[in-house]
């Protein structure tokens, strides 16, 4: 997730230790962190009902199990991968408009 | 207060932002702190149904109308000049200070305007005002964005004065009150105020202009006149069915081209459109709970946005460096900085006990309440979609990814007690949402805190910042800009100008040879009949002459005799 980069510029002195953040070690412990929160997240699926939003449509998928968590997921993996391609055509050197 | 005397509360800034150059530095801040104290104290002074009219011509004008919505977008742009002037004392120049008081007290001035004519000079005191505060980043960059900057809101503001022409001459009255694009003058209105929303196609301006200017510059920018526009559309054109598709289109825009940008106040400049396209589609949508939505999403939006642009600003203050590519790790030498950022991070984000929580959901309540099912869906997909852009985005990348090695210590005192102030509003509003609820402009009868809406919520989101982690790779930042609309006018035209320039410079080349070619054979033709040489300048003998005349008369006798 964060690997971190040894830049030899990196000015802040041999002394200081690296933030526990930034340690590789700690890189499991961090996805696995993300993991359990996740996990909770979706726990109250088990013990609540939802309601159709829009029940007048017709539309039930958003009663069905976890509805909001992949549809967040997907939706966002979506408009990367829109912004991704979309670069492709976009994307220009920073300096583009200098003359 | 008789309503006769009802002074303008717009005006309490506009002309006190011309004492700011004459005051010493702690008056002055006294001035920056108590100008919009007066404003507020003015706003809700006024009585609710205040209003001063004034004959003009054959029409009649309002200069001063006190109305909900007025009041509402009042109250948060004066809190946005008080803490954006507390953020900017030290810093910022005179110039950009005065420039800033004279645009946020037009803009309470465009919020008080019960006529068209009044709304327009303060929109136009508005261009000029911000322009000034574009230019006060001091840069050629700045200077040229500026420019750019002006020419589109002047583009906006003549088309503007059209249509209110046009529209006064069908009506008869410069009324400003709910209208329907129907007839040429309201289209042409709609489209100025659309410009100002940064409504495509011109969106650009955004992103182009506000990240020019100072630290605290771009703060001020970022509230009023995007916010003022959405004021004008939910007083001028609620309900109108366009406004949807526009507002859908302004969401996934900033959406998309935040997550291509790698300039941090870019990203936040982008998610301004984003976030005034949820304003706009639910003006569209048109119901009493969207246009509560509007106006209260409006409000905090102005909060938490000032606060994303202060803690950006207070890294750009403290590093001089505004590209992701060269930030990062910051978190360890500006924890404060850091959190102010991550809480203005979840307000955007709509995140339980944020301000953004309570006010964004009633745009989406009201798009299922109207059974529009594909608008809900594309509103839920996109409210991911700002976790993806600007709440995680923003504060991962300056303040977390790799450690950039750069310590800067924290930013000065009067810039933290400015992202104090906004992030304590942010959570007090998420927290306590009913005093913002009471001054919304319907009654209103919702209760965000459910269970059902907080576990949706979190899961949408949770899942948004997942799918964030997971496609880390593919965000890498690059050092690169996204082609816009703007390139049509910076470089399209530009080129297409350089273009004709060039061939018709060439081609005047050419005439202008072919014409000093040609003068400069008659010179040479007279020169060889006239010259010394020349046969008409030549000196005859009288001998030649002699014969010459016996021939004539030789020949006349011939023809005498035939």
């Amino acid at each position: 997730m964060n690997t971190p980069r040894k830049d030899p510029k990196t000015q802040t002195g041999q002394d200081e230790r690296k933030h526990w953040l930034y340690r590789s070690e700690n890189l499991p412990k961090l996805w696995l962190i993300q993991i359990v929160i996740l996990v909770l997240a979706l726990l109250p699926e088990f013990f609540i009902h939802h309601h159709a939003h829009i029940e007048q449509s017709g539309f039930t998928l958003d009663t069905s199990f976890g509805f909001f968590a992949w549809y967040g997921f997907i939706a966002c993996t979506g408009m990367v991968a829109l912004a991704k391609i979309l670069g492709i055509f976009l994307k220009r050197k920073d300096t583009y408009y200098d003359e | 207060m008789m309503s006769e005397f009802a002074f303008p509360p717009g005006l309490i800034m506009v002309l006190g932002a011309m004492l700011i150059p004459l005051l010493g530095e702690r008056q002055r801040l006294f001035a920056l702190l108590g100008l919009p104290v007066l404003t507020l104290g003015a706003v809700w002074g006024l009585p609710a149904d205040a209003s001063v009219q004034l004959a003009f011509l054959d029409y009649t004008l309002e200069p001063v109308r006190s109305t909900a919505e007025g009041r509402l977008f009042a109250t948060v742009f004066a809190i946005m000049a008080f803490a954006g002037g507390l953020y900017a004392h030290r810093q910022a120049t005179t110039t950009e200070l005065t420039a800033a008081f004279v645009y946020a007290g037009s803009a309470i001035g465009v919020t008080f305007a019960g006529d068209l004519l009044t709304l327009f000079v303060f929109w136009e005191v508005m261009a000029l005002g911000s322009t000034v505060v574009v230019w006060s980043g001091g840069t050629q960059t700045a200077y040229r964005a500026g420019i750019r900057y002006l020419l589109i809101h002047l583009l906006g503001g003549v088309v503007l004065m059209v249509g209110i022409v046009a529209h006064a001459i069908d009506t008869g009255s410069l009324n400003f009150t709910a209208m329907q694009p129907e007839s040429l003058g309201t289209w042409l209105i709609l489209f100025g105020f659309l410009v100002n929303a940064g409504a495509p196609p011109l969106s650009a301006w955004i992103p182009d202009a506000y990240p020019e200017a100072s630290p605290s510059g771009t703060v001020f920018l970022s509230a009023f006149t995007t916010k003022t526009a959405v004021f004008a559309l939910l007083v001028g054109f609620p309900g109108a069915d366009i406004l949807v598709p526009i507002g859908l289109y302004m969401v996934f825009y900033g959406i998309i081209y935040a997550l291509l940008e790698n300039d941090m106040r870019r990203i936040l400049a982008y998610s301004i459109v984003n976030q005034v396209g949820f304003m706009v589609a639910a003006i569209g949508i048109g119901t009493s709970i969207a246009l509560n939505g509007a106006a209260a999403h409006a409000f905090a939006h102005i909060i938490y946005k000032a606060l994303l642009l202060m803690s950006a600003g207070s890294v750009l203050l403290m590093t001089g460096k505004r590209k992701c590519t060269d930030l990062g790790g910051l978190f360890q030498s500006m924890p404060i900085t850091a959190t102010h950022g991550i809480i203005g991070a979840l307000s955007i984000s709509a995140f339980p006990f944020t301000s953004g929580f309570v006010t964004k959901s009633l745009e989406t309540q009201a798009a299922a309440n109207e059974g529009m099912l594909l608008v809900w869906l594309l509103l839920l997909a996109a409210s991911a979609g700002v976790f993806l852009h600007a709440g995680i985005k923003f504060p991962w990348f300056v303040f977390f990814q790799k450690d950039s090695g750069l310590r800067p210590p924290e930013a000065p005192a009067n810039l933290r007690l400015a992202m104090w102030l906004f992030s304590f509003l942010c959570l007090a509003i998420g927290i306590y949402p009913q005093p913002l609820y009471a001054i919304l402009p319907y009654p209103i009868d919702y209760q965000p805190y459910t269970v059902d809406h907080l576990v949706t919520q979190f899961q949408v989101l949770l899942f948004a910042g997942f799918a964030f982690f997971i496609m880390l790779k593919q965000m890498r930042r690059t050092l690169t800009i996204s082609l816009d609309f703007d390139w049509f006018y910076r470089k399209f035209f530009n080129e297409i100008g350089n273009e004709f320039t060039g061939r018709t410079s060439i081609a005047r080349g050419i005439q202008e040879q072919k014409a000093v070619a040609a003068i400069g054979r008659v010179i040479d033709k007279l020169y060889r009949h006239h010259g010394p040489q020349g046969i008409l300048a030549r000196a005859w003998p009288t001998g030649s002459m002699v014969i010459w005349v016996a021939v004539m008369l030789g020949l006349s006798l011939v023809l005498y005799y035939i």
